[in-house]
Formats: structure tokens, C-alpha cells, sequence
């Protein structure tokens, strides 16, 4: 039986690129390289700080970020204090008080980031139409997730075909179907980094799209560490087992 | 009654008035079972653990979800960002459910190559078969929970099946929504059925485990236990044995659960359910797709029977017909190792199963090869869900006639024809096997 079901399994791998469906004419995604993939990722702090302020200052007038609190930025490397100044430069609408009014006031650290537009009627409205997404989850919520962000913020090409682009969309290689409502959004040195990084496009959307991974994954690297002990532990303990097992079967056969 | 070895005064009392402990030597301890078991009988126990570690991760993540259609994705994400390992206890859930399935699907192949289904275990496959519609329905309903467009888009899609139905089909849907259209009230009673059904399980699981203990374990040579010599008892060495399967298990677990949790997921479960919005391409997971693949392969009407209701029926007996199998295939050898042509026609099957996952997988209209244009996936569909019934309607019932078998040894313990030289080899190699 064991031969045969590795027949079946090599079967298996020869068929399995047919199932990972090519969406039509879109670009497949170069993969890139990141300081938070393999076994032990971890985000690159000053490309996580340098990608909030890309967020803070580009994206953020359209690009929600609902899920994640100003609390939060301390995980990345802000202090109390950046991070309280942050907050407070933000207008949070909350109420009722006694008077049963609602009334705006300096946002917390504890308050969730407040997204552009209080609803999505707005946030279409104000955008021709199309609706930003919130930002907090895209790096999971798309298919090769960091990789199709990068790709999809560098990707604004010249057609390489006479394509028509109607009024109001741009051409976005990488985008499915290739025509976005998204123009493109990083320029050369379109933000000054703190850290006096030279802002290049390409630069500006690594960081954005490390801040993004970690906004989407925030438990990533205390995940990943604690996945070397569990797995460290687990072989170890199966190494074990299995010596006991021989000894407990040694007089079986 | 009592034969406990333990001389404790408290044991002994309390074995006297409830034999929880003779029980427990009964059917833990001395539990007689077959020497020469191979490590695909270890997929039953750890069905049983993963069962358990649902439950447990399950009732934790109940404690900090919200069902509501406007808190319910955020919910998810609370114990995702803010509660206490709450990324880990959803992960484990998350990838345990296909964990189950990969489990279950290799218990049940096992069952089909050793015929494990036939007498007198028929209702003990039977029972099986009623856990795996459980699980199904339990696995749907909770993809239905973190209420992502995947989520929401699969419970429409699903529940509409249910329209087929001649006359009270409309009526039908209706009344399992709650209301016109897949809303609060569908989110609601979906969680509460998500929370009753794997105690259900249980339940069957016990009487799977009585069934079990009532004839003992099939083996790899599928004859009987004739002897003293055939046997062991279940501790320590089937407990050590599935102890260490259990160790393989949860390095490959962990690792899907550390490095990979949404390897086996959609990323439209990370956008929030929108009605007004459908995805692309609606898929269920992964583990529904050989199913999902039977369901789009009925294309045609018969007489006054619609395709749609055709394709739903088509699916439901794809599971349905586990329920005779014991009769259908008649063959009275049980293990398909000496069964040659069997054999053969099995692994067939299991490779049907997996290209029709693969078209489940698929657009119909796409062509399977680039190549060919003329050949797409639903009439790759079609065939594999043809030679799907074909295998168990028609083939098994021939076979039990025309089949050929190979002499059976004498005993499990003494081996001495075709068969036996294999369980050697493995028993002598047992680095191999795992």
C-alpha cells in the first residue's frame, strides 16, 4: 500500500499546477524579498516606522485602518509619547455626554485608527465611485498578498498594447483586469523620511508594504518564535516516543 | 466482576458500586487487538484528539465571538489582535478542521482498502459515515462564522441548494435563512448549530467505539483473529504506537498552524461579508471540492427532474451510497491484498477523488490543458463523477463475482502466503512506514 500511495502523491504533484488557476490577462506577481518570511521573520522596525509615515502621509487620506489603535504603533517601535502625540493629532467623534450631545475630542492611545470617511456611501462618493479599501487586512485579504501589494504600487506601467483607458482609471499591470480607479499613489520622494532614507518609489513601497504585512499580522513574529520552541519540542518529544515504542515492540515480533 | 489490579482501598470502592475502573482496564488496558496493525490505523485515535482539541478551542473562541452580522468579522479579529494567544486558539481551530478532514478522509481510505466495512462491522462503517455528514455540516456552518465574503458567499450558495427541492423548495430556504436572504438571523442559529453539532459527534463517536470494541479491530490481512498468538493487548502497545503517530501529527500541524495558517484558507475570508459585492470565483474549502465538483457535474435535465436538482441529489448519494457499501461489495476477503484486481481499482478511485477535487477547484469553462480547448473542466467533472458511481454501483457488485482472490494465511501470527511476506518486511522496517 505504501508504494502505491506514493505513486498516487507524485500523481498528485503533476496535477497540482492546474489547479492553482492563472486569473487571465493579469501579470503574475514577482516574488520579492521580505524581512518577515521564513522561519525566523521579523519585521524590519525602521522600514515599519518609515511605512507609517508612507501610510500617515499617503494613504491615509483615502485608506482606512479600522482594525489597528494608536497603541499599537508602541509595537513598532514608537515611544509612549510619539505615540500619544500621534493620537492627539487625530479628531475622535464620541459621545453621548450628559447633555446626551455628541462631541469631538483629541484621539487616545487606546482609540482605533480613524478612517477618512465616516461611512462607504461617503468614501464613494468622494472617490468617483470607487470604494478604498480599508488597509488594515489587504496584505491577507489578496491573492500573493505582500508581494501583490509591491507589485500593485510599482505596477503603474505604459500599456504594452494600445488599451484603452477610460476616463477616471489607470493602467495598473498587476491590478485583475489591469484598469484601477486607484491613480498611481507613490511619486519620487513624495514623503521625507525622518530617517533621511532616500524616498524612492520602489523604497517608499517596501516600507508601506511591511507596515501593511504588519498591520494585517500584528502577532507575526511572537508567532513564529514561539513556532521554533513548539517544533523544537514536538521532534524531539516524537524522537522519544519512537524510541520508546521500539523498545515496548522489541519482543512483539 | 472486579479484576482491577490495584489494591487501593478508594479504587476498590469505588469500583465496586461504579466499575469505572474495570472499565477502563476493559477497554483501554487488556482490549485485545490485532499484532500486526500498520500505521493507518492510527488515523482513528487521532480523529478522536482532534475532535477534543476542537471542542476545547472551539468553547474558548465562543467566549470572546460575537455573533452579529455587524460585529461578528470584527469579533474575529479582536481575538486575532487583542485577546491573550487568541491568534493561536483560532489557528488551531482553523487549520484543526482541515487537519480533521485529512485525517478522516485517510481513516476512511484505509476502511475501503482493508474492507473494514464488511461483516460484522456494516454498522460500524455506518456509523462512521453518519460522523463524516456530521463534520461536513459542522465544518460548513463554522466557515459561516468569522461572516467573510467567502463565508457569506458559501452559506448563500449552499443554503440555495436547498431551492431544488420540487415545490417546497423556495419555502425551505426561507426557513433555514430566518428571513429572504442570508442575514442576522442565518448568522445566528448557524452558530448556535455550530456549537450543538460536535457534541453530537460525540455521541456518535461513543457508539462508533462500542461498535468498534464489540468485534475488535480489522488488520492489515483482514482475517480474523483466530488465536492467542494473534493479538496484544492495547496497552502499552497501541498506546505508545498511536502516542508516537500522534507526535508525527502535530510537528506537521504545528507547522500550518506556526508558518502557514492561511495556506488552506481563501483571502476573501479577510474581507468583510458584503451582499451587494460577489467575489470572483466562490469556492467552499478545500475539503468540499471533490463534492462541490459532483454538485456542478449534473448539467442536463432528465425527463421532468432539473439539473439543479440532479446535481444536489447527484451530491448527497456521492456520500449516501458509503451507507451499502458493505453490501454492494460481496466479496467475502476483506483486505484488498488479496484482492489484485481490487487492488487496482481502488487506487483508481482514490485518484478520482482527487482530480475531481482539483475541478472543484476550477472554473467549469476553463480547459484543463491549455492545449485543448474543447476539453474543460466540466467534462473532466462529468467523467470523474461517472467513474465515481460507476466504481461503487457496477464495479464492486462484478467484482464480488468475478474476482480472483489470493489464498488468505492461515493466521494473522503465522503468515505463511503472499501476504504475509509484506507484513514482515514492514514489521522489520517500521522506519519505513511512518
Amino acid at each position: 500500500m505504501y508504494k502505491a500511495l506514493s505513486g498516487v502523491l507524485g500523481l498528485l504533484m503533476l496535477l497540482s499546477p492546474s489547479s492553482t488557476c492563472a486569473a487571465g490577462t493579469t501579470a503574475e506577481v514577482p516574488a520579492q524579498v521580505w524581512s518577515f518570511k521564513g522561519l525566523f521573520g521579523t519585521f524590519s522596525r525602521p522600514s515599519l516606522q518609515r511605512g507609517y509615515q508612507v501610510y500617515n502621509e499617503v494613504c491615509a487620506g483615502c485608506h482606512g485602518l479600522r482594525l489597528v489603535a494608536y497603541r499599537n504603533l508602541a509595537e513598532i517601535g514608537f515611544s509612549e509619547k510619539q505615540v500619544k502625540k500621534i493620537a492627539a493629532s487625530m479628531t475622535v467623534k464620541d459621545g453621548p455626554n450628559d447633555e446626551g450631545e455628541m462631541f469631538e475630542r483629541p484621539g487616545r492611545s487606546s482609540d482605533r485608527f480613524v478612517s477618512p470617511f465616516p461611512n462607504k456611501q461617503a468614501a464613494r462618493s468622494a472617490n468617483n465611485g470607487a470604494y478604498p479599501p480599508d488597509l488594515s487586512l489587504i496584505v491577507k485579504a489578496r491573492i500573493g498578498g505582500a508581494d501583490y501589494l509591491y507589485s500593485l504600487l510599482t505596477g503603474y506601467k505604459e500599456p504594452k498594447k494600445v488599451t484603452e483607458v477610460p476616463e477616471g482609471m489607470y493602467y495598473n499591470l498587476y491590478y485583475p483586469g489591469q484598469l484601477i480607479a486607484m491613480p498611481s499613489p507613490l511619486s519620487e520622494d513624495g514623503v521625507e523620511y525622518a530617517d533621511k532614507t532616500k524616498a524612492t518609489v520602489d523604497q517608499m513601497a517596501r516600507d508601506v508594504t511591511t507596515f501593511l504585512a504588519w498591520t494585517a499580522e500584528p502577532e507575526l513574529e511572537s508567532r513564529k518564535r514561539t513556532g521554533v520552541k513548539v517544533l523544537l519540542f514536538l521532534i524531539i518529544l516524537t524522537g522519544m516516543l519512537y524510541a520508546v515504542k521500539r523498545k515496548i515492540w522489541a519482543n512483539i515480533h | 466482576m472486579s479484576k482491577i489490579g490495584s489494591s487501593n482501598p478508594v479504587i476498590k470502592w469505588i469500583d465496586h458500586r461504579l466499575p469505572v475502573f474495570t472499565f477502563m482496564q476493559h477497554e483501554l488496558h487488556e482490549y485485545p487487538t490485532p499484532k500486526n496493525l500498520n500505521y493507518f490505523w492510527n488515523f482513528g485515535s487521532l480523529a478522536g484528539i482532534i475532535l477534543v482539541t476542537m471542542i476545547v478551542t472551539g468553547i474558548v473562541l465562543s467566549m470572546h465571538y460575537t455573533a452579529h452580522v455587524d460585529y461578528a468579522f470584527d469579533s474575529v479579529e479582536r481575538i486575532m489582535r487583542d485577546v491573550n494567544y487568541g491568534w493561536l486558539i483560532r489557528y488551531v481551530h482553523m487549520n484543526g478542521a482541515s487537519a480533521f478532514f485529512v485525517v478522516v478522509f485517510i481513516h476512511i481510505f484505509r476502511g475501503l482498502y482493508y474492507g473494514s466495512y464488511k461483516a460484522p462491522r456494516e454498522l460500524l462503517w455506518m456509523l462512521g459515515v453518519v460522523i463524516l455528514l456530521l463534520m461536513m455540516a459542522t465544518a460548513f456552518l463554522g466557515y459561516v462564522l468569522p461572516w467573510g465574503q467567502m463565508s457569506f458567499w458559501g452559506a448563500t450558495v449552499i443554503t440555495n441548494l436547498f431551492s431544488a427541492i420540487p415545490f417546497v423548495g423556495e419555502p425551505i430556504v426561507t426557513w433555514l435563512w430566518g428571513g429572504f436572504s442570508v442575514d442576522n438571523a442565518t448568522l445566528n442559529r448557524f452558530f448556535s448549530l455550530h456549537f450543538l453539532l460536535p457534541f453530537v459527534i460525540v455521541g456518535v463517536v461513543v457508539l462508533h467505539i462500542v461498535a468498534l470494541h464489540t468485534h475488535g479491530s480489522n488488520n492489515p490481512v483482514g482475517i480474523s483473529i483466530k488465536n492467542n498468538d494473534d493479538q496484544i493487548p492495547f496497552h502499552p502497545y497501541y498506546t505508545i504506537k498511536d502516542l508516537f503517530g500522534l507526535g508525527v501529527f502535530l510537528v506537521v500541524f504545528s507547522w500550518f498552524v506556526f508558518y502557514a495558517p492561511n495556506y488552506l484558507g481563501h483571502p476573501d475570508n479577510y474581507i468583510q461579508a458584503d451582499p451587494l459585492q460577489t467575489p470572483p470565483h466562490i469556492v467552499p474549502e478545500w475539503y468540499f471540492l471533490p463534492f462541490y465538483a459532483i454538485l456542478r457535474s449534473i448539467t442536463f435535465d432528465i425527463l421532468f427532474l432539473e439539473a439543479k436538482l440532479l446535481g444536489v441529489i447527484a451530491m448527497f448519494a456521492s456520500i449516501a451510497i458509503l451507507f451499502i457499501l458493505p453490501w454492494l461489495d460481496r466479496s467475502p476477503v476483506r483486505s484488498a491484498r488479496f484482492r489484485p484486481v481490487y487492488r487496482q481499482f481502488f487506487w483508481i478511485l482514490v485518484i478520482d477523488c482527487v482530480i475531481l477535487g482539483i475541478v472543484g477547484a476550477n472554473s467549469p469553462d476553463d480547459p484543463v490543458f491549455s492545449g485543448a480547448k474543447w476539453f474543460q473542466y466540466i467534462h473532466l467533472g462529468m467523467i470523474s463523477t461517472a467513474y465515481y458511481f460507476f466504481h461503487f454501483l457496477i464495479l464492486l457488485p462484478l467484482l464480488s463475482i468475478f474476482e480472483k482472490t489470493n489464498p488468505l494465511p492461515t493466521s494473522i501470527n503465522e503468515p505463511v502466503l503472499g501476504g504475509g511476506k509484506a507484513t514482515a518486511m514492514a514489521a522489520a522496517k517500521p522506519m519505513e512506514k511512518a
